[in-house]
C-alpha cells in the first residue's frame, strides 16, 4: 500500500494536507487488470468481489500494472531478501511470491481462508466476519480503516459508503472501484475524482512508503 | 588464408560479385561487438532480473515495449510485399521480396527476442498458449506474432536453401522446391496474421480504460488504435524495405533494384500514408471532442506537460505525415531519389514517433489528479540490449546478402557507384 500525500497547493495557513492510502481498488467493472491479462493470472472471485492474483501463473509481463490507473500493482524487481533470522518471522499461511511476478493487494486472502476453514470446522456454510479482517485494517492505530461487506445494507461500512462524505477514486473511470474514501473537505473529493483532470492546480504528491 | 578465401568464395552465388573476406568480416567486427554487448546486458537482465532496468512500478513498460511496436511496424513490408506480390499479383514488386523477408524475419525474430527479456519469467512463456485469455490483447499478440514468425521461417529457409553449396544437396533442392509451392500460401496466412498482430498491438494500449490518454471507442472488439496500426505498419513497411535497399546500394556501391521500382514503393507507402494520416487526424478530433471528455478528462490537458505539447500532434501528423506522404506521391518529387529516400525516411520516423506516444507518453501522463508527470531514462542494459538486436539484424542482413540470393530478379550493375541522388 501507498500513501500518497497530498496538498491543496495554497501557501501558509491556507494550507491543507491528507494522506491518501492507494491499494488495489478491487474494480467490480471491466476490472482493467483482468481483462488485459494474456494468461487469466488475475480474476475477480465473484462470491466476494476481490480481485485475485495468481503469482504461479503470472508471466510478469506487467501490462496489468499499466492497465491500472491507481498504480495500485507492484512487480517483483528483486528476489525476494531478509536479514538472517527474519525468515523465521514469515507468516507460514502466505508464500512468498518470487522475483519477476506481478502483485498486489488481495484482501489478505489467507485470512479468508482461515476463516473459512474455521467455519466448515465449526460446520458452518458462512464465515465469521469477525474472524476475516485484513491486515492493513488490523494494524491501523486508528482505525482509519475499515472493512466490512458493501453488499449487505446492513454492514456498517456499507452505510458508511453511502454517505455524502464518501467517495471513490476515478468513479468516472466506470469501474466500479469498491475502497471509499471518506472526508468533509470539497477539494479533497474534487481532487479524488480529477473533476479538473490531470494538470490541474493540485497534483502535488509525494509517496510516504510502500 | 588463401584457402579460407576461395572456400568462402564457393558460398558465394555463382557470377556474383561480393567484397573479400577480410573486408566483410572488418565490416562485420563492429556490429559483432555491438551484438555481443546486447547479449552480454540481456544475459544480466535475464539473470539479475528486471532490477537492471530503470522501469519501476509505475512506468511498467519502456524502451522495449516502444521499440518493440516500432520494429514490428517497420517490418511490416514483410508481409505487405508478399501480399502485394502473391495475393494482388503485382509482379513489378518481385525484386524486392527476398529483402523484404530477411528484414521482416529479422524484425520479428529481434522482437521476439527482446519480448523474451522484458517478462520478468521468460519460462512461463508458454502459459499464454496454455491458459489463455481470450479477452486479452496480449493474447492475440502472442499468438498471431508466434504463427507469424514461423511463417518467415518458413519463407526464409527457401531463400537460404538456394545458397550455391546448399543447393547442390539433391534433398535441399526438393525440399526447397516444395517449400516454394507454399510460399503463396505462406503470404496468404502471413497477411492475415500480420493484420492480426498490428492490429491488436493497436488495441494493447487503445483498450486501457484506466489510461484515458490512450483510450479510444472502436468497432466491435477493437479499438480504433486497432485499425491505425494496421494502417499505418503497411505505410511505413514499404518505406523501411526501401531505405534498407538504399543502404545496401550505398555500402555496396551497386545498383539492386531499379528506380522505378523505388518509385512504386514510395508512391504505395505514400497514398496508404496519406489514407492514414486522413484515419488518424478524425480519430484524434473524436478522441478530443468525445471519447476524453465524455470520460470526464480535459483532452488539451494532456498537452501541457512539456515536451509533450501539441508540436508533437502537429510533428506526427504534417512533418511526418501529410509531408512524406506529398513527397512520395507527387510524381516530380519522388522522381529525385534523394527527396524519395528522405520522405522514406520521414514517414518510418512519423510511425516511431506515434508509438513512442502511445507507449511512453501514454504512461508519463498521470490519470489520478495528484499523480506526477513521471519520468524514465532507460538504463545502458536496456539500451544495449536493443542495440544488440541492431547487430543482429546487421549480421543476419550482411551474411544473407553476401551468400544468398536476395536481389536475384534484378539485374546487378557490377561496380555501378550509386549516387546520393
Amino acid at each position: 500500500m501507498l500513501v500518497r500525500r497530498v496538498s491543496n497547493g495554497m501557501e501558509g495557513s491556507a494550507q491543507r494536507e491528507v494522506f491518501i492510502p492507494i491499494t488495489c481498488m478491487h474494480c467490480e467493472h471491466e476490472t482493467p487488470c483482468v481483462s488485459v491479462c494474456p494468461q487469466q493470472a488475475v480474476e475477480v472471485d465473484k462470491a466476494t468481489g476481490i480481485v485475485m492474483q495468481m503469482p504461479q501463473r503470472c508471466l510478469g509481463c506487467r501490462y496489468c500494472m499499466t492497465a491500472c490507473p491507481y498504480h495500485a500493482r507492484y512487480f517483483n524487481w528483486w528476489d525476494p531478501a531478509w536479514p538472517a533470522g527474519m525468515e523465521k518471522s514469515l507468516n507460514p499461511g502466505v508464500a512468498v511470491r518470487m522475483r519477476g511476478v506481478v502483485e498486489k493487494c488481495n484482501m489478505c486472502h489467507a485470512r479468508l481462508h482461515s476463516a473459512m476453514a474455521k467455519a466448515a470446522a465449526a460446520g458452518k456454510r458462512e464465515i465469521n466476519l469477525a474472524d476475516y479482517v485484513p491486515a492493513c485494517v488490523e494494524a491501523c492505530p486508528t482505525a482509519a480503516i475499515r472493512f466490512g461487506n458493501l453488499a449487505d445494507q446492513n454492514d456498517p461500512v456499507s452505510h458508511e459508503a453511502r454517505s455524502p462524505d464518501a467517495f471513490r477514486l476515478l468513479a468516472r473511470l466506470d469501474t466500479e472501484p469498491k475502497v471509499y474514501y471518506k472526508s468533509k473537505e470539497a477539494w479533497v473529493k474534487a481532487l479524488a475524482e480529477s473533476k479538473s483532470g490531470p494538470g490541474s492546480e493540485v497534483k502535488r504528491s509525494e509517496v510516504k512508503h510502500g | 588464408m588463401a584457402s579460407t578465401a576461395l572456400a568462402d568464395s564457393r558460398w558465394i552465388a555463382r557470377g556474383e560479385e561480393r567484397t573479400s573476406l577480410p573486408q566483410f568480416l572488418l565490416w562485420l567486427a563492429p556490429w559483432a561487438v555491438v551484438l555481443a554487448l546486447g547479449v552480454y546486458a540481456a544475459g544480466l537482465c535475464l539473470y539479475y532480473g528486471l532490477n537492471q532496468t530503470n522501469m519501476d512500478n509505475r512506468f511498467a513498460f519502456g524502451l522495449w515495449i516502444f521499440l518493440d511496436l516500432g520494429v514490428i511496424a517497420l517490418g511490416a513490408g514483410a508481409f505487405f510485399t508478399g501480399f502485394l506480390v502473391y495475393i494482388l499479383k503485382r509482379a513489378e514488386l518481385q525484386p524486392i521480396l527476398n529483402t523484404a523477408v530477411v528484414v521482416g524475419f529479422i524484425c520479428y525474430s529481434g522482437a521476439v527476442g527482446i519480448l523474451m527479456i522484458d517478462v520478468g519469467q521468460p519460462l512461463r512463456a508458454w502459459f499464454t498458449f496454455w491458459h489463455p485469455n481470450t479477452h486479452s490483447m496480449l493474447t492475440e499478440v502472442t499468438f498471431c506474432i508466434s504463427c507469424y514468425l514461423l511463417v518467415l521461417c518458413l519463407e526464409y529457409i527457401p531463400i537460404l536453401l538456394r545458397n550455391r553449396q546448399l543447393r547442390k544437396l539433391p534433398s535441399f533442392l526438393v525440399f526447397e522446391h516444395q517449400l516454394h509451392k507454399l510460399v503463396p500460401v505462406l503470404a496468404g496466412v502471413g497477411t492475415l496474421l500480420s493484420f492480426f498482430h498490428q492490429g491488436s498491438l493497436g488495441g494493447l494500449y487503445g483498450v486501457l480504460r484506466g489510461r484515458p490518454f490512450a483510450f479510444r471507442e472502436g468497432f466491435f472488439i477493437w479499438p480504433s488504435t486497432f485499425f491505425l496500426f494496421i494502417l499505418s505498419a503497411i505505410a511505413s513497411g514499404p518505406s523501411f524495405l526501401m531505405l534498407v535497399t538504399a543502404t545496401v546500394e550505398k555500402v555496396t556501391g551497386r545498383r539492386l533494384v531499379p528506380q522505378e521500382l523505388f518509385q512504386r514503393l514510395g508512391f504505395i507507402s505514400g497514398v496508404l500514408l496519406a489514407i492514414y494520416i486522413a484515419a488518424k487526424s478524425i480519430d484524434t478530433l473524436i478522441w478530443l471532442n468525445f471519447t476524453s471528455p465524455s470520460m470526464g478528462f480535459a483532452p488539451w490537458q494532456y498537452y501541457s506537460y512539456k515536451p509533450f505539447g501539441l508540436p508533437i500532434v502537429f510533428a506526427e501528423i504534417v512533418l511526418f505525415g501529410l509531408l512524406p506522404a506529398f513527397l512520395l506521391t507527387y510524381r516530380r518529387t519522388a522522381k529525385r531519389r534523394g527527396l524519395l529516400l528522405s520522405a522514406a525516411a520521414l514517414a518510418c520516423a512519423g510511425i516511431l514517433l506515434n508509438r513512442f506516444v502511445l507507449t511512453v507518453q501514454t504512461l508519463a501522463l498521470p490519470t489520478l489528479a495528484f499523480d506526477d508527470f513521471l519520468h524514465y531514462t532507460p538504463s545502458w542494459q536496456e539500451v544495449a540490449s536493443f542495440g544488440g538486436v541492431l547487430g543482429y539484424g546487421v549480421i543476419v542482413y550482411s551474411l544473407s546478402y553476401r551468400y544468398l540470393p536476395l536481389f536475384a530478379h534484378a539485374k546487378e550493375g557490377g561496380n555501378t557507384h550509386v549516387s546520393g541522388s
